[in-house]
């Protein structure tokens, strides 16, 4: 190995040990993590908005052929700005994916399982839900629609 | 080395019929920018329908078009650097099987009967000619480079005890024994889950099961599919640039190839980022090593560049003492012997930086939650597979029809300009892409233009418009490369024989070369790669068959929101009602 292609190779081992540490940093210290594994829920059948206290929520949705199921059939929900929400997500048929457009929250939707992720809802307006995994024949015409007021 | 008969056959058609494939998966791509963008707001055209085409693009441009060019370039390379003949035994049950396979599978296909993405993913299910063709193609693939190409390196080793591999027939080696251990989980998930579900043996299977198996496949594949490309950048690339062009080193080349080997296989879960049931630890680990399967590829940068400028400069020693200029002197657009090459690799390797910095993105554990599966995953790989993987395989693809025919390379400008028109578009299409995927949330595998970007669907999204016509045009410049790509191609394929058939690679020389006893062990570490996934996968497949999953799922077809077990007894059931009423 020459002079050359050792420094390569440590600028390349720097760039991504630096890379690596960032990302731990956003994980851990910025709490911007990754849904894990639950094992505690059981897959529901229904989609329910239930509300703890005034600016907590816990919503629980179904994906299915072809539309979110967010509050017992409801695909569109309202709740105040500044709620956090506990969103738990399941499919009632084949995989789906749950997209709530311009947020970190981006989900896949397995039968069998249940999935998890936490958001605060800070900025008042409409949010868009999108279905990014191919579900059959209505997959593009999937509809859900977050409203924070 | 002359070919004739039936291997001369074998290695021009492992050429030639992927390629007629192609010309289908590349229309089909230019057809989907259309559709996404509302251009053409329809579910289907010309009788083949949106999805049903993405699931042929996906499966003929990145499975068998790639699969069939591997198995081709590796008999190729084996042939001519190894120095044995091919068995025609083995290189005949290897291409029915190939050929049958795919077949099979674009029956399926053709037919509707396998709407699934190439993904496959379960619950959906498909006809099951569409599983076992797959299988038949990957089997085929497997043949040659166990009953062939090992015994003719064993046979080679035997009369040259001390020299070492090629690193051409190294590089071949490593990806085949990558692709044989990629195969096993794949294999399971098809045999065990997808086929008896598709003929109705079982009712129902573990979904996040399969997509794990699926992942421990999908990730490596894409290095099965980068590696021939990677060859030919080391040992290839520079004997383009000039005659006297050297490899700047052929143990940076071997140690790439062993990273490759070791870390492709543990980083599956990288696909799985945004999964429930798997535990978030792993996922973590995963990244780390898609983090280490950066390093061969860095490495591989280096050593490119530096074989760049040795050659650059060995071709005109008037540049010899500049730090930069000699990057003038590379044959960007030539037309004397074989430099018309250089376009493919030159265009493949500007798009590639772009993807893999893209990559990086992708791995980036949470910062995945920003893109995954939004339009800029596609518009990362196709700077990848479709950029550099693509275009190397179709240079060398040309390049091999030339040697094997014995004809010379027809309409060579048309030939050297089609890859600079297929990266501007590439670029075009990928930046549309990857801006509205990860900005705007602009989703992938999606008819968007029946919907989100219909100004009469309630979903309307005008915010995604401009990057859908964007994309339109890049497309639009792809598909005008791939044209004047096929114009020299079957203009060369069908010229009349000047020469004797051959097979033949212009290979270069090192300039650093030295033994590496350590990195030509591939027993020693093909054992170490298959602890290292096996051990990486232990307990993530614990948790999605054991802790994180609940109950099994029952087969869907791509129609109906009902089981198809349920949905063929209704069937029946109002059959015997509408016979009864005949009565
Ligand atoms: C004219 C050239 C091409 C165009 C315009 C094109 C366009 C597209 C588009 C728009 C998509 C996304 C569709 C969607 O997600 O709804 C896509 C997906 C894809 N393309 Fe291409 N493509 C081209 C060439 C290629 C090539 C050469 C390859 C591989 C060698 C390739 C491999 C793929 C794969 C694997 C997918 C993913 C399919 C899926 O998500 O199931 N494409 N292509
Ligand atoms: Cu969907
Ligand atoms: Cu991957």
């Amino acid at each position: 190995m020459d002079r050359a292609e050792k420094r390569a190779l440590i600028t390349a081992l720097a760039l991504l040990l630096f890379f690596f540490v960032l990302i731990v940093y956003a994980a851990k210290g910025l709490k911007i993590d990754l849904p894990t594994c639950i094992t505690d829920v059981q897959p529901f059948k229904e989609g329910r908005l239930i509300q703890h206290a005034p600016d907590r929520y816990e919503l629980q949705v179904v994906a299915k052929m072809w539309f979110f199921d967010f509050n017992q059939g409801q695909t569109e929900i309202e709740i105040p700005a500044g709620s956090v929400v506990d969103i738990y997500l399941t499919s009632a048929d084949v995989v789906h994916g749950m997209h709530i457009n311009g947020t970190t929250v981006n989900l896949m939707a397995i039968p069998g399982t249940v999935n998890y992720a936490r958001y605060k809802f800070d900025k008042p307006g409409v949010y868009h839900v999108v279905c990014h995994e191919f579900c059959g024949v209505g997959h593009h015409a999937m509809m859900g629609k977050i409203v924070v007021k | 080395m002359r070919v004739e008969g039936g291997i001369k056959f074998i290695l021009l058609s492992e050429i030639v019929f992927p390629i007629l494939l192609l010309i289908f998966g590349v229309y089909h791509g230019v057809m989907q920018v259309l559709y996404r963008a509302g251009v053409l707001k329809a579910d289907s055209f010309l009788g083949i329908d949106y999805y049903q085409g993405l699931t042929l693009h996906g499966v003929i441009n990145a499975i068998v078009f790639t699969t069939f060019f591997a198995v081709a370039f590796g008999n190729a390379i084996s042939l001519y650097l190894l120095k044995k003949p091919l068995r025609p035994a083995v290189q005949w049950i290897s291409w029915i099987l190939m050929v049958g396979g795919t077949l099979m599978a674009a029956w399926a296909m053709f037919t509707k009967r396998a709407t699934l993405l190439y993904t496959f993913y379960p619950p959906l299910i498909g006809h099951w000619t569409f599983y076992i063709g797959t299988v038949l193609l990957v089997v085929g693939s497997l043949l040659p480079f166990f009953f062939d190409w090992i015994p003719s390196a064993i046979a080679w080793k035997r009369e040259n005890p001390d020299k070492k591999l090629p690193l051409a027939v190294f590089g071949v080696f490593v990806n085949h024994i990558l692709w044989t251990i990629m195969i096993v989980p794949v294999a399971v998930e098809i045999l065990f889950q997808l086929f008896p579900l598709s003929i109705g043996l079982v009712e129902d299977i573990n979904p996040l099961l399969a997509r794990t198996l699926f992942w421990f496949f999908g990730h490596p594949v894409v290095y099965f599919w980068l590696l021939p490309a990677y060859v030919m950048l080391y040992t290839m690339l520079p004997k383009i640039v000039s005659d006297k062009g050297k490899l700047y080193s052929d143990p940076a080349g071997r140690l790439a190839f062993i990273l490759f080997l070791l870390f492709s296989l543990p980083v599956g879960l990288h696909h799985q980022f945004t999964e429930p049931g798997i535990t978030n630890a792993w996922k973590l680990i995963h990244a780390i090593f898609t983090f280490f399967v950066a390093l061969p590829s860095l490495i591989t940068a280096f050593t490119v560049a530096a074989s760049l400028e040795y050659s650059a400069k060995a071709e005109d020693p008037s540049v010899k003492n500049s730090r930069f200029y000699w990057w003038t002197r590379l044959p960007y657009l030539r037309l004397e012997g074989d430099k018309w090459l250089f376009s493919y690799f030159f265009a493949g390797l500007v798009l590639f930086f772009f993807g893999g910095i893209t990559g990086i993105v992708n791995a980036s554990y949470n910062l995945n939650l920003a893109v995954h599966n939004t339009a800029y995953v596609p518009g990362h790989f196709h700077t990848t597979v479709g950029g550099l993987v693509l275009l190397a395989f179709l240079g060398m693809s040309l390049y091999m029809v030339a040697k094997i025919r014995g004809t010379e390379v027809k309409f060579k400008g048309l030939a050297a300009l089609a890859p600079y028109f297929w990266m501007q578009g590439m670029f075009m299409f990928s930046y549309a892409m990857m801006v509205g995927g990860a900005l705007e949330g602009f989703p992938r595998r999606t008819n968007s233009g029946l919907t989100y970007l219909n100004p009469d669907s309630p979903l309307y999204r005008p915010e995604w418009v401009g990057y859908a016509q964007l994309s339109v045009v890049g497309g639009a410049l792809l598909g005008i490369g791939f044209i004047l790509f096929l114009i020299a191609f079957f203009g060369t394929l069908l010229a009349p024989k000047i020469r004797e058939s051959v097979v033949e690679f212009p290979i270069a020389d090192a300039y650093h070369d030295a033994p590496t006893p350590v990195l030509n062990n591939l027993k020693g570490w093909t054992v170490a790669a298959v602890l290292l996934a096996v051990l990486s996968y232990i307990p993530p497949l614990y948790d999605v068959t054991q802790r994180g999953v609940f109950h099994n799922s029952p087969a869907y077809n791509e129609k109906y929101p009902i089981p198809i077990k349920q949905l063929q007894q209704t069937e029946a059931q109002s059959k015997e009602v509408s016979l009864k009423e005949e009565k």
